[in-house]
């Protein structure tokens, strides 16, 4: 079956999402990654879709889902590289992605992620208090 | 208004959204579209196919490029023979749906389009017309 590769980078899951979905797909991503998240005790997501030529509102739906899944699993998601006409478009289309953390590339996204955690920041092996 | 090129491409599947959305993006360079005019159409036109197939059960999408003078334009025509749709204003609401979608297809695709057109009675189906002109 096909499927979108997740890569482990330390504490964080990549995802390049570089073939136009079909509507599948895209939910065996969402499986995929929350699976993944869990096996690696991943911290943060980031989903690169700068291939991407087209976000419509079931894949904007899927992003969306994703990172409200990962964030019940203590991951948080950045959605980086997103290309201006598909953000013009999702904003015509009505879908503003609210609540969804992004970054122009995968190095200000990866940025992102560790400013977030180190203000966020939990030891996992201690007591889940927040570390000072 | 004339239609200069017409192909038709059939619906049954989610791979066939996929389909169309690639004939649509095609189709829109082909006439010289601009990045921003290319990804409002093949979306418009991806959110019309997934409501052929969800709410349709499948049907057919035509996509047509037009000449209106020095004009040039795609339409993309859907079509379903599905059980139609009730309350058309309804439908065109952000937000309202009746399947598991987030109810933003039509009213979407209208706001991506130029001309947007609707047909439908109820156990009669649905017929969607979308047309986008290329910006100047």
């Amino acid at each position: 079956m096909e499927r979108i590769p997740i890569l482990k980078m330390g504490e964080f899951l990549l995802v390049t999402i570089q073939v136009d979905m079909h509507d599948r797909l895209a939910l065996t991503l969402q499986d995929d990654l929350t699976e993944q998240i869990v096996k690696w005790r991943a911290r943060g997501v980031l989903i690169d879709i700068s291939a991407l030529e087209m976000v419509d509102s079931f894949i904007g739906r899927m992003l969306s889902n994703i990172a409200n899944m990962a964030r019940l699993l203590d991951a948080q998601t950045v959605v980086v590289g997103m290309q201006p006409s598909v953000a013009i478009t999702l904003v015509e289309l009505g879908m503003p992605m609210k609540g969804i953390r992004t970054a122009l590339d995968v190095e200000k996204g990866m940025h992102t992620l560790r400013i977030y955690l180190a203000n966020n920041g939990r030891n996992r092996d201690g007591d889940g208090s927040t570390t000072v | 208004m004339e239609a200069q090129q017409s192909e038709m491409h059939e619906i049954r599947t989610s791979q066939d959204i996929v389909s169309v959305r690639q004939a649509v993006r095609r189709c829109a360079v082909e006439i010289g579209f601009n990045l921003v005019d290319q990804t409002k159409i093949v979306t418009a036109s991806s959110e019309l196919a997934r409501n052929t197939l969800d709410h349709g059960g499948g049907g057919t999408a035509t996509v047509e490029t037009v000449q209106n003078g020095s004009r040039s334009g795609l339409r993309v025509v859907f079509e379903d023979w599905g059980p139609g749709i009730p309350d058309i204003a309804q439908a065109l609401t952000d937000g309202f749906t009746s399947g598991s979608g987030m109810g933003l297809g039509l009213g979407g695709a209208k706001r991506l389009s130029n001309e947007f057109d609707i047909e439908s009675a109820p156990g009669k189906g649905t017929r969607v017309t979308i047309l986008r002109w290329r910006g100047l």
